[in-house]
């Protein structure tokens, strides 16, 4: 196959600024930022209001904020996690068949760019309009917790949130990247709709029963743990190596590590040999904790991509 | 350096075993309407798409204004006007803000875009409804500011896809004398189209095309002489003596008819009305009635495949 002449990235700038317009001024965009503001003001306001009475001394105040101790289901990491895919997937569904369907694909794409540039524009402009959107709200939480709680951030809290903000980003890159490609499989944007919001459904509920079951059955249990009442090492490497397939769990994982610098969930084994259960674990140890979770997630991301785009450069353009 | 703007050469698209475009060679000259004309399936979107790089070629080659649409696509493109099969706009926009965006893509100046925005829905009698959003467009609006865009672009070559399927009469005499002004700005138009009467009379030349091949090229009445062995039919009503042997000896003139009483029918291979009436004020009758039908391309398409559909099915 010859060189292409010319660069692909032609025109990126113009789809890109015209996309991102789009996606703020969009009515479904004010819809989604409106359930994100209601849930999350609900749950900080009851997580604000929890710390004011019950936590006196707590050295990570602002990241009780974001994820209360104890209350597993009305925290706004839950909330992000179940609401940025969503956000994700509303904005991507559409992108590539929408074009398709208005009968301006043809049209745009005989302007002298490279599908390249349309499809690498509609993906930045969605997360950068997603960026937006979780920055303003996390600024947003933090204010609030300013008031509210009285007392400024450290330096260690601050950096934590900032960790979590960036890997709440390459989260909703995960599912943006996964609309997208569902929208260039897909000449329905009924049906890209329904498999993005399927598979998140699968992936979030089942997906982590799933894995456990499967799990046990490629690598049974040994009797012999079990009857110390422990996990069989390898039995637990499989329920977690799969659990993790899901975004969302190397999400969870990634939040936890950042967030909760004394739970130590993952590492209790490598925490118990260096003595140093009980005491929160520093920044730097906390930031390798969730650097696989991290990488894994921008890696899904760029892998997510270049499938779609593969499929969109090998289409027939013809509606 | 040739005067071609457009030539392919055994050009050739497979779908798997299925084969769209089937080895088609043609040329498009500088200024020139040429017709891809045919039924639906043909081929004609395919060798369209093909010529703006937008499909792979499966052999032969095409080159517009010398470039090559499979390696050089932004250059063809960047030449090439393309008025797809029911264009589509962006519903919540203007017409304005459309044409901007398509401005923006094709990198015209900041400073000239309203500038050639504005003189291009002009061209087009859109200029009162550029503000307004296409979603109310009719089809026919739409397909006006599609051919906007082409002249906003500034092409040498406009590729338009069945530009008048789905419009009324008035709708596409109207968009037809756009193109033909295109033409008189020196734009190379091609335009493909399944009604061959309504595209004949802006055609230079046509292609018909058939499952894939190039059936017949050529201008109109070349085709006419080709197939129907004449091709114009001059009516003649007129008293007068043995009229019907002076027309036959016109030069030119295939085949009379005696239709009626004082009625002929002159199959001929130009336009024979001047020495027909010649013939019968020299026979000393009276003319009472002379008029000309040039040949239909319905005529030699159906009359082509009446003769050859048998042994192009089996091929």
């Amino acid at each position: 196959m010859p060189q292409r002449e010319g660069s692909p990235w032609r025109g990126l700038n113009v789809v890109f600024f015209r996309e991102l317009f789009d996606h703020l001024t969009s009515v479904r965009m004010l819809v989604l930022e409106f359930l994100v503001v209601l849930f999350g003001a609900a749950v900080v306001y009851f997580a604000a209001e929890q710390i004011r009475n019950t936590t006196a001394e707590d050295p990570f105040l602002f990241l009780r904020l974001f994820a209360p101790p104890g209350q597993s289901l009305l925290s706004f990491v839950v909330v992000i996690s179940i609401l940025v895919p969503i956000m994700s997937i509303g904005l991507g569904f559409d992108a590539v068949n929408g074009e398709y369907n208005r009968r301006t694909m043809s049209r745009i794409l005989s302007q002298p760019i490279y599908r390249d540039a349309l499809l690498f524009g509609k993906f930045l402009a969605g997360l950068t309009t997603l960026t937006i959107c979780l920055v303003t709200l996390w600024l947003l939480v933090i204010g609030f917790g300013l008031l509210r709680l009285g007392i400024p951030p450290g330096a260690e809290e601050i950096g934590r949130l900032l960790i979590f903000l960036l890997v709440t980003i390459a989260y909703a890159g995960v599912w943006l990247a996964l609309s997208l490609l569902l929208s260039v499989v897909f000449r329905s944007t009924a049906t890209a709709a329904l498999v993005a919001l399927g598979l998140w459904l699968f992936l979030s509920l089942l997906w982590p029963a799933l894995a456990q079951m499967l799990g046990g059955v490629i690598s049974p249990p040994d009797i012999r743990f079990a009857q110390l009442g422990l996990p069989t090492p390898d039995t637990l490497a499989w329920q977690q190596g799969l659990s993790r397939l899901s975004p969302g769990t190397l999400y969870g994982e990634a939040v936890v590590a950042m967030l909760n610098p004394d739970a130590q969930s993952m590492t209790t084994l490598l925490a118990q040999f260096q003595g140093r259960i009980g005491s929160p674990l520093p920044l730097d140890e906390s930031i390798v904790q969730a650097w696989p979770q991290i990488v894994s997630l921008i890696a899904g991301t760029i892998l997510l991509y270049v499938v779609g785009y593969v499929a969109f450069q090998r289409q027939e353009v013809r509606a | 350096m040739t005067d071609n703007v457009i030539e392919a050469s055994a050009l050739t698209k497979r779908y798997g075993r299925a084969t769209a475009v089937d080895g088609i060679s043609f040329t498009v000259g500088r200024g020139e309407i040429f017709g891809l004309l045919g039924p639906n399936g043909a081929g004609k979107t395919t060798t369209i798409l093909m010529m703006l790089g937008l499909t792979d070629v499966t052999a032969g080659t095409v080159r517009v204004l010398g470039h090559d649409p499979v390696r050089e696509p932004l250059q063809v493109k960047r030449v090439v006007g393309y008025l797809p099969d029911t264009v589509g706009f962006y519903d919540y926009m203007t017409a304005e803000d459309n044409l901007r965006y398509t401005a923006a893509l094709i990198g015209i100046p900041l400073a000239d875009r309203d500038k050639r925005i504005t003189s291009a829905l002009e061209r087009v009698g859109l200029q009162d409804v550029g503000h307004k959003h296409v979603g109310a467009f009719s089809r026919g609006m739409r397909q006006r500011l599609g051919l906007a865009e082409i002249l906003m672009k500034d092409v040498s070559v406009a590729i338009l896809d069945e530009p008048t399927s789905g419009l009324d009469p008035h709708a596409t005499s109207e968009l037809l004398e756009m193109i033909r002004s295109l033409k008189r700005d020196g734009v190379a138009v091609l335009l493909s189209s399944h009604l061959l009467e309504r595209v004949q009379s802006v055609c230079d030349r046509v292609a018909l095309f058939h499952s894939g091949r190039i059936a017949l090229l050529g201008t109109v009445p070349e085709l006419a002489r080709e197939v129907l062995g004449g091709g114009y039919n001059v009516e003649v009503e007129a008293d007068g003596e043995g009229l019907a042997l002076r027309f036959s000896e016109i030069g030119g003139v295939k085949a009379v008819d005696q239709s009626g009483p004082a009625r002929y029918r002159l199959l001929a291979d130009r336009d024979v009305r001047p020495q027909a009436a010649a013939a019968v004020v020299n026979a000393g009758g009276a003319l009472r009635r002379l008029s000309v039908e040039e040949p239909s391309l319905d005529a030699i398409y159906n009359h082509y495949f009446e003769t050859h559909g048998g042994q192009n099915a089996a091929a």
